[in-house]
């Protein structure tokens, strides 16, 4: 039977069990939105196209599908940039659909025309333009593929609108078959004897685990591997809830902004064994002086990520649940008593703590919102301070509970995500945790989230200034606040209520 | 012939030639450059060619770098979705070329010289014109380099390179 491409875009999306779809329509988009007008995937339109990349990344990230956005060509495509590149930093699958101007104009600066393929390129795992329809299935079906297999990420597919009307065939391939990408699935045995052995010797070993553990699946293989061996976990901060953060060999997050014990640690191990992490410079600070007398194991999906910071030991590449399902059955308890005392006096020197005075400090809403939540919720932040505040002081228990903009460190992020996450998991308590700054970047999806009912809770941590940025000044800068204090502000409360929302101002520690 | 005589390299910064089978296909080019760009890396040359499968092109890419970038060049490569191989000739036993077209300025009195030296370097004149000629020379970048120290003194106008091509001799 004959189809449009749009129609064929609409099938090919069911086929690949799409269920929701976040985006803004436009001009070149239009045959797609007509085709989505009687389909029954549910289209969340939010009020820039920036908040739908978001949207569809904390779906995937709480769902662990792959999202899916859609927004026009030019304007709506460069708005969905930081979205995409939020998300394929932190390896977050998503397919991301443009609409582009009709082939015949491509190049010749058409209306709201931009260079989709280009300007993705450094942002994206990979990319398509469809110049012909009877290539739309296959594209999707790699796209998808793509998008959710190895190291996930972000693939856009650029559809000229004149694609979206022609008629052809509808065939959906089976499963997509790339000459050029085959990812590791399965470790190295002969590494993982190596490794097995570097960890049956080692006195002060760590383990180093990261996104990839969550991504993977390997949450309970890396618990039961840390119960058997009774090695001290550290987490990244994408990492979190990928280990629980109450468990007693958990030491938190480590790096610039982890807890000292996580830090001193690592520092002092003699084996750091990374799972899914890639050494990035927020956790490594200097390289030079970064755990000067440790060995190093590092399991990754990601060739590229293995000794691209620090030299590496024993790189295994693959999956992390496949290797550790392996590294558990080779793997023998080391003598380590000694140094998990030393941990634990660590711990008990070196407490994350904060002022507990009679004013209403952000830690401290942060642990009643783990209180109140009975640590359950799902956490979306914004970046800043309001960021590590979530990341230090609520304890993450389980994988997809946390939700934030690890490595491009996005302003903005949390509340759009939030919208995606509560959409895929309509029964759980999500709260973002904001800051005045932030939230200000996407406030409009106050409009989307009270459009779809959504019982979305935002903490709003507002101090009238850009903190992070602001305590950096106070550090490095000799105090001088250059642009980090808001000369105004909007009434939060007002504002909710005016967007139909409930708006609550908390000033004192009893309300 | 090896690298080490291929390039004269200094101990740190080395000369690193990769073949790169990617599939023959729209927005592939970009893809390659972009990496390069993106992370920094350095062409030397890159060239481009359809193989013996139309729908798989080669790319012989000279990249210069310390060990570390050159290992990341390789992992970054065949990272790329439409990458299908990636050969490392680097310390492999290959064959390669390189083609080169130079405009020299040329008088009465030099003429013969010239042509002497072209002749000598297995070089072909394309075009002599009563001012100026047009020298086509194939060779490994050894042989090219020397050839062009010959030429500067009488003048050169313009040079157009191809970049390195690059097989291996293995089975």
């Amino acid at each position: 039977m004959k189809m449009t491409g749009a129609r064929i875009f609409i099938e090919s999306l069911k086929k690949e069990g799409v269920k929701v779809m976040f985006g803004y329509p436009g001009g070149v988009v239009l045959p797609i939105f007509d085709a989505l007008y009687d389909s029954d995937i549910k289209f969340i339109l939010t009020r820039h196209e920036q908040g739908a990349a978001h949207a569809a990344d904390g779906y995937a990230r709480a769902t662990g599908k792959v999202g899916v956005c859609l927004a026009t060509s030019g304007p709506g495509a460069t708005n969905l940039l930081t979205g995409l590149a939020t998300a394929n930093m932190d390896s977050v699958p998503i397919v991301a659909f443009t609409g582009q101007v009709k082939t015949s104009l491509i190049g010749n600066d058409a209306f709201q025309e931009v260079d989709v393929i280009g300007i993705t390129r450094p942002i994206s795992k990979h990319n398509y333009l469809v110049k012909d329809v009877n290539n739309l299935t296959t594209v999707i079906k790699k796209a998808f593929h793509i998008a959710s297999t190895g190291r996930p990420g972000v693939v856009a597919v650029d559809l000229p609108v004149d694609i979206q009307m022609q008629e052809t065939d509808f065939h959906y391939p089976e499963k997509a078959d790339i000459r050029g990408y085959k990812p590791t699935q399965k470790g190295h045995i002969g590494q993982i004897k190596k490794a097995a052995k570097l960890i049956a010797n080692s006195k002060e070993p760590v383990l180093y685990v990261g996104g990839g553990v969550i991504i993977s699946g390997a949450s309970e293989k890396l618990r039961e591997f840390a119960e058997n061996t009774e090695i001290p976990v550290t987490m990244t901060l994408m990492g979190l809830g990928a280990f629980p953060g109450g468990h007693e060999l958990s030491l938190g997050m480590l790096g610039m902004h982890g807890t000292a014990y996580a830090n001193h640690a690592i520092q002092e191990s003699d084996l750091i064994i990374a799972v899914g992490a890639r050494f990035d410079d927020r956790v490594t600070g200097k390289i030079d002086e970064f755990a000067p007398n440790a060995k190093i194991i590092h399991i990754d999906i990601d060739p590229c990520a293995i000794s691209k910071n620090v030299k590496v030991d024993v790189p295994i590449v693959g999956d992390a649940n496949c290797i550790l399902t392996d590294v558990i059955k080779y793997a023998k308890k080391p003598d380590i008593s000694k140094w998990n005392k030393q941990i634990a006096s660590w711990k008990k020197q070196f407490p994350l703590a904060y002022k507990k005075d009679s004013r209403l400090r952000p830690q401290y809403v942060v642990e009643e919102i783990y209180n109140v939540t009975k640590g359950e919720a799902i956490i979306t932040t914004e970046v800043g301070q309001n960021q590590m505040w979530a990341a230090q002081f609520y304890k993450y228990k389980i994988p997809r509970q946390f939700i934030s903009s690890g490595g491009l460190g996005t302003m903005g992020y949390g509340f759009p995500a939030a919208i995606g996450a509560q959409i895929g998991c309509p029964g759980k308590v999500i709260f973002d945790i904001a800051g005045d700054g932030s939230i200000q970047m996407n406030i409009q999806e106050l409009s989307t989230a009270v459009a779809n009912k959504l019982p979305l809770k935002i903490a709003i941590l507002n101090n009238a200034c850009l903190g992070m940025v602001r305590q950096w000044q106070e550090l490095f800068y000799k105090k001088r606040y250059a642009y980090t204090c808001f000369d105004s502000s909007p009434d939060f409360v007002k504002l909710a209520e005016s967007y139909g929302a409930v708006g609550m101002r908390i000033a004192k520690k009893k309300k | 012939m090896k690298i080490e005589d291929f390039h004269n390299c200094s101990a740190h910064l080395m000369k690193k030639t990769i073949a790169v089978l990617v599939e023959n296909q729209f927005g592939v080019l970009t893809h390659v450059s972009g990496l390069f760009s993106a992370r920094g890396f350095n062409i030397d040359s890159l060239a481009v060619g359809e193989t013996e499968d139309p729908t798989i092109s080669r790319m012989t890419i000279v990249v210069d770098g310390d060990e570390k970038t050159l290992e990341q060049v390789k992992k970054q490569l065949n990272r790329l979705i439409d990458v299908i191989k990636v050969i490392d000739l680097t310390g492999e036993d290959f064959v390669g070329r390189e083609l080169v077209l130079i405009k020299v300025k040329i008088d009465d009195e030099n003429r013969s010289e010239i042509l002497q030296i072209a002749d000598t370097f297995q070089a072909r004149i394309d075009d002599v014109k009563r001012k100026e000629t047009v020298i086509e020379l194939t060779g490994d970048q050894n042989k090219i380099r020397s050839f062009i120290e010959i030429m500067k003194p009488f003048g050169i106008l313009e040079i157009v390179r191809t970049g390195c091509i690059a097989i291996g001799r293995r089975q």
